[in-house]
């Protein structure tokens, strides 16, 4: 991590000399579960001293929690969801004196850490509380079946988690023991959280706080780099 | 695929457990019974819905959703900085220490360290935050079992942490006071002598609530193995902080493995206790008051001069990445689970928060337990309904 405190300090230089350090635990932890899921697992990725990530597929989803638990000492259920990949179709609208966006086209999805390759991800987390390491699982989730094994009777925990998951996404748990929602009255129509699901207060108010944002007097401005 | 076989699941064995606690000796027709939404054990508006039988407790169903504000939503359109007034609100009597995970996580996707003084200023306020909750629930405990007294003691303490809080943030319960790189602002003059003050009052109500409740009999009788969590159980429900460490869970990420603070250049204990039951957690949260207290001391001793944010553009854009960052908030474990796209606003932001989790395990705590128990145990987990309506 780069200290940022002093103006003098040059950045780049600083970046050349960090060395990429090794992390033992987290390539063991990762290479347990490529031994148990060998081609279910479809890429990892550790940044060292800080997290590791695994994306596996939807069909060793279960299989992967099992591992977890009792190969890996994985005992703690951090929490489970899902993030949607798809650019908001909305934009940023109101927000368009600070950024005017390019149309956008949501069919243009870029994925984060691990990669992905449907609008859908599975995201959980489990850590293992005697050895302090966590790990974030994704598996991807084809929107025409969205559907996925729970991992309730693994983790009791993520019941919770996937009814959550379930009103807010759209997705649905096989052999969930209670697969009604747990926030929202049960004839509520749509999917909260997914990027087309208009957020209506912010269609028709303006962004809070949107005039504070000014350029102060000799600083470049980021915008207009966009705009060029 | 795996040889790993499925009879020793935790979810077969933990109900298992509590059916076996469902014990009926005369069947008598049963009885639903709503607790809440608006019981003072609840600490907002959860609505709990009890099935007995007598007066055992056969199946427990939390309903929540009262007060669900959808912050995941909102963050998605608004800025970074912006984010901080919202999460402020979701563990309202610890609304600090809130703020502190997300934070940290920003500035592991921007590769911005806070500088030292910050970093040191804000560990004061993310256990001043814990003080100011926890003493809260002290109090609270001995109202939900019948004793009123402790509660006073406990809102007149906890007036001085905030007032404390109130002079460094100028927020009371909601001090939006972190930044992206630092802090807002430096501490006042004469805090630190003042705070010390306070710490000292802190620690006789401490002492004023171990003599008044702990050694209470009926205290005691009223919560000794009332409501026990084995540690596994406890684990695969995600339970955290004081209600796990209760379990004998040795585990506080202030000491292993966090970041970004400076509880590992302190001198405290991490405070646990074997037997999982209401009374643990009651007493394992006493001994976080003292720790935390002891910490503020050493912090208040050992501040370093110098900036109090480092240097960040006035516009933030966080790079492309995704982060995950915890901290062992007043409640538990909280984290921020944030997705960046490289734009003025989080790309999806999940909220970890305490809470949640351990509510989720009272369908299976409360089963076959006596009714008057439910609002002790309920009492000792221990949530503040923000934290599970985020």
């Amino acid at each position: 991590m780069i200290q940022l405190s002093s103006p003098e300090d040059t950045q780049p230089e600083e970046e050349e000399t960090e060395i990429p350090q090794s992390d033992e635990a987290r390539e063991e932890l990762v290479a347990e579960i490529e031994k148990e899921l060998g081609d279910a697992l479809i890429a990892t990725e550790i940044t060292p001293e800080v997290d590791v990530w695994a994306r596996v597929t939807k069909e060793a989803w279960l299989d992967t929690a099992r591992i977890l638990l009792h190969r890996c000492n994985m005992k703690y259920f951090n929490f489970l969801s899902a993030i949607d990949w798809m650019p908001s179709p909305y934009g940023r609208d109101l927000d368009a004196q600070v950024d005017q966006p390019e149309p956008i086209n949501p069919e243009e999805m870029s994925w984060g850490i691990t990669g992905g390759e449907t609008r859908f991800q599975m995201l959980a987390r489990v850590h293992d509380p005697e050895n302090h390491l966590g790990i974030s699982i994704k598996a991807d989730l084809d929107e025409s079946d969205l559907s996925i094994e729970s991992w309730s009777p693994i983790y009791p925990g993520a019941d919770w988690h996937e009814r959550e998951t379930s009103e807010m996404f759209g997705i649905v748990f096989l052999n969930h023991p209670n697969p009604v929602n747990l926030y929202l009255p049960g004839d509520f129509e749509g999917y909260p959280l997914r990027k087309d699901f208009a957020l209506l207060s912010r269609r028709i108010k303006p962004w809070p706080g949107i005039v504070d944002v000014e350029d102060m007097p000799g600083e470049e401005s980021e915008d207009e780099e966009v705009e060029a | 695929m795996t040889d790993v076989t499925d009879t020793k699941q935790m979810a077969y064995i933990a109900a298992q457990a509590a059916d076996a606690r469902v014990n009926l000796e005369i069947e008598t027709e049963g009885m639903t019974l709503n607790i809440g939404p608006q019981h003072p054990a609840t600490h907002g508006t959860l609505r709990i819905v009890v099935k007995l039988d007598g007066e055992q407790v056969i199946s427990a169903e939390p309903l929540m959703g009262y007060m669900h504000r959808g912050y995941e939503k909102l963050s998605e359109v608004r800025t970074y900085p912006q984010v901080t007034t919202l999460v402020n609100r979701i563990d309202w009597l610890g609304s600090f220490a809130n703020e502190v995970p997300f934070i940290l996580a920003a500035e592991q996707l921007m590769e911005v360290e806070a500088p030292p003084r910050a970093q040191w200023i804000r560990t004061a306020l993310f256990e001043m935050s814990r003080i100011a909750n926890v003493v809260l629930f002290l109090g609270d405990m001995g109202v939900q079992l019948g004793a009123v007294t402790p509660v006073f003691f406990a809102f007149r303490d906890r007036e001085f942490i905030l007032n404390q809080i109130e002079a460094v943030t100028g927020g009371r319960f909601h001090p939006n006071f972190d930044r992206i790189g630092g802090l807002r602002d430096d501490l006042p003059k004469g805090w630190i002598e003042e705070t010390q003050g306070v710490l000292k009052r802190i620690r006789d109500f401490c002492d004023e609530i171990e003599t008044l409740v702990v050694g209470n009999e009926i205290f005691q009788s009223r919560t000794r193995n009332i409501g026990v969590i084995p540690p596994d159980v406890g684990l695969s429900y995600g339970l955290s902080g004081a209600n796990i460490r209760s379990s004998g869970v040795d585990w506080d990420i202030r000491r292993d493995g966090g970041v970004g603070l400076v509880h590992h250049e302190l001198d405290w204990k991490v405070w646990t206790h074997p037997d999982g039951d209401s009374f643990a957690r009651f007493w394992v949260r006493l001994q976080e008051v003292r720790e935390s207290c002891t910490m503020i001391e050493q912090i208040l001793d050992g501040i370093p001069a110098g900036p109090v944010m480092a240097k960040v553009p006035r516009i933030i854009k966080v790079p492309a990445g995704e982060a995950y960052v915890e901290t062992e908030n007043p409640l538990g474990v909280m984290g921020y689970y944030i997705v960046s796209k490289g734009d003025l606003t989080p790309f999806r932001v999940k909220i970890r928060s305490a809470s949640f989790n351990n509510v989720s395990i009272t369908p299976w705590l409360l089963k076959g337990v006596y009714v008057p128990d439910v609002i002790s145990i309920l009492a000792s987990l221990y949530f503040i309904l923000g934290d599970i309506d985020r």
